[in-house]
């Protein structure tokens, strides 16, 4: 395990720059986050980390499904906001586990 | 007289009927159990009839055959269920009461939820090999192929049998190289994960393997539509793989009555609690299979073991007892590595597929992600004891827990 400072603030972060305590995160450290990823936030794209932050905190799994149902975004706009991997970047910048699939 | 209703006849639905007939007095359960069709399939056997290994008489036996006398069956197609009254309405105009309700009704593919997948190609140069008509297709197009790029594709996870189309991929390369074309045929396999498949060992391995058989892997690839008019996959990132014949896992949803009687998630599966296999919602609802969310692989072995902790389960919970057996995801699988070769997995919710020793009764001990022949000895032996122990709820000589024994960790 490892730290990082984002937006001022000492985060601890695994391997891969997830978090390992999303209760850390805050919209000014997700931009931080995302500078990393190279991505600009929105709104448009602070809406979906806290659709993500709000799935997750409730035990449920995260799919491009269920983001693109999300009435948020669809699946494509998704992909456009988030670009190559999206549930894996959404996931880290919205400070939350890499997501993972069952076998 | 308490009533069960068992909702499905395939592996999980016939398996706890016949082990809940045996226990329960006539005189006090009345026991009933629905589906919809006349046929018992036994599914891992679809894997096989497209490269003409199994025909599709060898994998379909009437599902009467395997009701136990004393369970009542009806053939109908069930339209809704009401959870708060408990009550299930069948669209044949029965309605059936329950003190208690088995949810057994599987997982079907949903080729119509991928835009352009269920259209002009399909059945033509797309197939599915997850119905018993799909395989038997594909059966014809395999045969009739000569050259091109052969395409399988993984729309969406979870699936069921989360091997299968790894297995396919390499059964078809074995079935191209006896036929003496391999050279002419690209195989490509697309998948949403990262890897060739989920966990990181078997991962490694498997795609090792891939490699090594010279077909080739598209990692991260999540389908947005199908092309049907230049034969094309196109996915929401913009990347296109052209196919000649395509073989493809469809998004695999749970039954549609689960969603009209809003029992499900966007999905279709139960809401289940991965321990005591009891509905999260309604204390007399049961979930046993890929009908429920629970975070296994949706796999016979895992109906298989899944029974016995329901099993328990329910007799606890029939004599308001608290649930105390908890199912630990366990699942043992079988994979073909080619033509006369497999290799194994065993694996649970905490613990990855690891190499080792798997120790089977009689004909083991096998070997856990090596490959031999042994292994697809026992995944063809496997049918025997599917039709003869299994689904009758006969006792099978392995361990319904997962077990470290013999398996090498780091």
């Amino acid at each position: 395990m490892t730290q990082r400072t984002y937006a001022g603030i000492a985060v601890d972060v695994n391997d891969e720059g997830y978090f390992t305590q999303s209760s850390v995160w805050t919209p000014e450290i997700a931009k931080a986050v995302a500078t990393e990823e190279g991505i600009d936030l929105t709104d448009r794209h602070i809406a979906v980390l806290n659709f993500i932050r709000e799935k997750t905190a409730k035990g449920e799994a995260l799919s491009l499904r269920s983001i693109g149902k999300s009435g948020i975004v669809d699946a494509k706009q998704f992909y456009e906001l988030f670009p190559g991997a999206p549930l894996k970047k959404a996931s880290r910048i919205a400070g939350i586990a890499k997501p993972s699939s069952c076998v | 007289m308490k009533k069960l209703v068992i909702l499905g006849a395939g592996t999980g639905g016939t398996l706890i009927a016949n082990k809940l007939r045996k226990k329960l007095p006539s005189a006090q359960w009345q026991i009933t159990i629905v589906d919809k069709e006349p046929d018992h399939v036994y599914q891992p056997g679809f894997l096989f009839i497209p490269f003409g290994i199994y025909e599709s008489r060898q994998v379909v036996k009437p599902r009467k055959k395997f009701i136990p006398a004393g369970v009542q069956y009806i053939e109908s197609v069930i339209e809704k269920v009401n959870p708060a009254t408990n009550i299930v309405e069948l669209a044949n105009g029965t309605q059936l009461t329950y003190d208690y309700l088995i949810v057994a009704t599987g997982v079907d593919i949903a080729p119509y939820e991928t835009p352009g997948l269920a259209g002009a190609e399909w059945h033509k140069s797309i197939f599915d090999f997850y119905t018993l008509e799909g395989a038997t297709r594909l059966q014809t197009a395999l045969s009739n192929f000569k050259e091109g790029n052969l395409v399988i594709s993984i729309v969406e996870l979870p699936f069921k049998c989360p091997v299968a189309p790894l297995e396919f991929a390499f059964l078809a390369d074995s079935y191209l190289r006896k036929k003496g074309i391999r050279e002419k045929v690209n195989i490509f396999y697309t998948t949403p994960l990262p890897g060739a498949f989920t966990k990181p060992k078997a991962t490694k391995i498997l795609g090792e393997l891939l490699e090594k058989k010279g077909i080739q892997l598209i990692p991260d690839f999540n389908i947005e539509e199908v092309d049907n008019s230049d034969k094309k996959l196109v996915s929401y990132d913009g990347r296109t793989v052209p196919f000649d014949l395509l073989t493809i896992i469809p998004v695999n949803m749970g039954a549609e009555y689960i969603g009209r009687s809003g029992m499900g998630d966007d999905m279709n599966f139960v809401p289940t609690n991965k321990h005591t296999l009891q509905s999260v919602q309604w204390e007399n609802v049961f979930v046993l299979g890929d009908a429920a969310n629970i975070p296994t692989s949706k796999a016979g072995s895992v109906v298989h073991f899944a029974a016995e902790i329901l099993y328990e389960n329910f007799l606890y919970a029939i004599e308001g007892k608290p649930l105390t057996a908890s199912f630990d995801g366990h699942a043992n699988c079988f994979i073909v590595t080619g033509i006369g070769e497999g290799t194994l997995i065993d694996f649970n919710y905490d613990v990855e597929p690891l190499p080792g020793s798997f120790p089977l009764p009689v004909i083991g001990p096998m070997k856990l992600l090596k490959i031999n022949r042994l292994n697809y000895l026992g995944k063809m032996a496997f049918k025997w004891a599917y039709w003869n122990l299994l689904i009758k709820g006969r006792h099978m000589p392995i361990s319904t827990k997962m077990s470290m024994s013999g398996k090498e960790t780091d």
